[in-house]
């Protein structure tokens, strides 16, 4: 159950969340389009637009959009790193940012696996340095047991003991992903957040990583963040889904509800182009996501959704209750079979 | 493979590619009909792009064994350099993969396709730009003639393919490349592509190669498909019968690889590709196979059809010593 509305956020369920965000909205001043070169004018990028999230203890969910979704924002603002312009931004009911200014709990507790893992990680130092440093930076380990606790990890992650002597270049790219997972576990956390951790990679190291991931889910009890645009990688991995459309969050739910039977036209849309054995093509979505600098009036999907009425372009949509797990931003959500 | 040097548009045998001393593409064999699409898949490092660089001859050191004869025109791989530049662009023509980068970024897009159009039909500038409009109706952009003046940078991704498309397609090509024209793309988006390559490219009559490592895209967007592993072909056919009758189980492997939405079972392959000095002189995907027999890693399996019926044998091949 990830979305709530307002009332219901506050108590009991919020002690068992570990984030929740309430009207998030990130706005970034951008330098106006056709300005002058001098000129200073700005206008506001609504990266994020009133999202609305819970995510339980123990739950894996799959963050889903296109480019220009804000998925990066939303990930920037659940790891404390960029503070919203307006709504609040929750940490087991504390504000993230004050939990990350207190002290390093809140780094060590939620641990993230970067898009590009070959460049998050230091050419000049060897494997086996680079998941030594969370653990000397937490003091997860005694000195003296550093070097066992590396090659455990690194067990952990399915890669050889001597990969610890090598260096980043000298991996594969699905290997250097490893890598990558193992650093994020180094510092015990309970929430890992991955950003497009197995895209760009051959369908082969694809399946083993994601065989990794959800056995590590499953028993070291993590709460798993996983933004992807693959609804496949999602099925397979997350028991719940948060898709995103031009920085709002459009439907949540248990993702096999969901895109068993999507009720917003665009989880729709994005479950008919995903690509399935000798289906006929997709008949695709008209035009492409517009500029989140002039946002269309009423509701964001209105220019492109093929079940537009007309008073989707009056009224713009929240995040409402659909059901007992699933929430959905659309006045006129598909009928359910 | 009798049948294969007949109404062929493309026909492909035995090509090797050799990058130093690694051989990069082994014995490739396959054939492309009249009006068929035909998709090269497989992980990388299983020379899909390279097959089709080899087939526009825009490899660079390498050698290149083999032949590729394209109908009317005999075969590519010897062919003079000044008899290539004219057919690139008139009779086969490529997509590239990213066309953010493929584009010239210091030129419009209009100046881009108006250039192609002038040199393959001698039109005049005027002309050019007629017929520049008119193609960039035909792949769906929007205010054709407002985004002849627009520079690459300016465009989506999305729209930067499609004008990748439009020049692709100024000459007519009998033959399209197109390597891997969406993996840079949004879901939404790759749709339309795949869409409008195949409208444009039936409405022509034109044969098309997808370079894909999307197999359900592979199963929807085309008539055959050809699976390779580390430069050697291992099975093609029709479409459903190498994916839905496979025998290699390289095949079986790929496919069950796929996470199709719902699907909770996944079973991950063992190792990985060997590297070139390490490749093994018979089946390449010896070393992985878990039907592996004792002559797989010596001797190389040939590409022969994969099951006999009463009237002959079927177009699909498999090279496999001890397939399913």
């Amino acid at each position: 159950m990830i979305a709530q509305t307002l009332s219901e956020t506050k108590a009991p369920l919020s002690e068992q969340s570990i984030f929740e965000l309430i009207e998030v909205e990130q706005v970034f001043e951008v330098p106006k389009p056709g300005r002058s070169l001098f000129s200073r004018e700005t206008v506001g990028l609504r990266a994020l637009d009133g999202v609305r999230l819970n995510i339980r203890k123990g739950t894996s969910l799959a963050v889903v959009g296109e480019s220009g979704s804000g998925k990066s924002t939303l990930l920037r603002v659940l790891l404390g790193l960029d503070k919203p312009t307006g709504g609040r931004a929750l940490y087991h009911s504390k504000p993230i940012l004050e939990g990350r200014a207190s002290g390093i709990d809140f780094a060590r507790d939620v641990a993230m696996v970067y898009q590009d893992a070959r460049g998050s990680l230091d050419p000049r130092m060897t494997i086996g340095a680079l998941i030594a440093e969370p653990l000397r930076h937490f003091n997860i380990v005694p000195p003296q047991d550093e070097a066992a606790r590396v090659s455990q990890l690194l067990d952990r992650v399915g890669l050889p003991a001597d990969a610890a002597d090598r260096y980043p270049s000298g991996l594969s790219g699905g290997q250097v992903r490893r890598v990558a997972i193992a650093r994020a576990l180094a510092s015990e956390p309970s929430v890992l957040v991955a950003d497009e951790a197995v895209s760009g990679l051959d369908v082969s190291t694809q399946a083993q990583l994601l065989i990794l991931l959800q056995s590590l889910q499953r028993d070291m009890g993590l709460t798993l963040i996983f933004i992807t645009h693959d609804l496949g990688v999602a099925s397979f991995l997350c028991a719940e889904i948060a898709i995103m459309y031009l920085g709002r969050i459009v439907e949540t739910g248990p993702t096999d509800a969901v895109l068993g039977a999507p009720s917003h036209p665009y989880s729709a849309a994005l479950r008919a182009a995903a690509p399935q054995f000798f289906e006929p093509l997709s008949e695709p979505l008209s035009g492409e996501i517009p500029s989140p600098l002039n946002l269309p009036a009423g509701c964001r999907f209105s220019t492109r959704c093929p079940k537009m009425q007309d008073d989707c372009r009056l009224k713009d949509p929240q995040l409402g209750k659909l059901g007992p797990q699933r929430a959905v931003a659309c006045l006129h959500p598909l009928e359910q079979q | 493979m009798k049948n294969m040097a007949e109404n062929h548009v493309l026909s492909i045998k035995d090509l090797t590619v050799f990058r130093g001393a690694a051989k990069i593409l082994d014995r490739v064999t396959l054939a492309l009909g009249q009006g068929e699409t035909l998709a090269l898949v497989g992980e990388s490092g299983a020379g899909k792009s390279t097959i089709a660089t080899a087939i526009m001859r825009l490899l660079e050191n390498a050698r290149v064994t083999g032949s590729a004869t394209l109908a009317g025109e005999g075969d590519l791989l010897t062919l003079s350099e000044r008899k290539m530049v004219k057919l690139r662009g008139r009779r086969l023509s490529m997509i590239f993969q990213d066309a953010g980068t493929a584009l010239n970024p210091s030129y419009t897009v209009g100046r881009q396709l108006g250039t192609s159009l002038q040199r393959i039909h001698e039109l005049s500038k005027a002309d050019a730009r007629k017929q520049a409009i008119e193609l960039f109706t035909s792949v769906g952009i929007n205010d054709p003639e407002g985004r002849m003046s627009a520079f690459p940078h300016q465009l989506s991704g999305g729209m930067q393919q499609r004008v990748m498309v439009a020049i692709a397609l100024a000459g007519s090509p009998d033959l399209l490349l197109a390597d891997e024209p969406t993996s840079a793309l949004d879901v939404t988006i790759q749709a339309q592509i795949v869409r409008l390559i195949l409208q444009l490219t039936r409405e022509r009559g034109a044969s098309c190669v997808f370079v894909l490592h999307d197999l359900a895209l592979a199963s929807q967007a085309c008539d055959r498909i050809v699976v390779l592993y580390a430069g050697q072909v291992v099975e093609s056919g029709p479409a459903r019968d190498v994916l839905e009758r496979h025998r290699h189980p390289y095949t079986k492997q790929l496919k069950s690889c796929v996470l199709e939405i719902g699907a909770k079972d996944l079973v991950a392959p063992e190792g990985t590709v060997p590297s070139h000095d390490q490749m093994p002189n018979g089946c390449r995907f010896s070393t992985r196979c878990p039907r592996a027999v004792a002559r797989c890693a010596g001797e190389a399996p040939p590409l022969v059809p994969a099951r006999q019926t009463a009237t002959g044998p079927l177009d699909h091949h498999i090279a496999c010593w001890n397939p399913e």
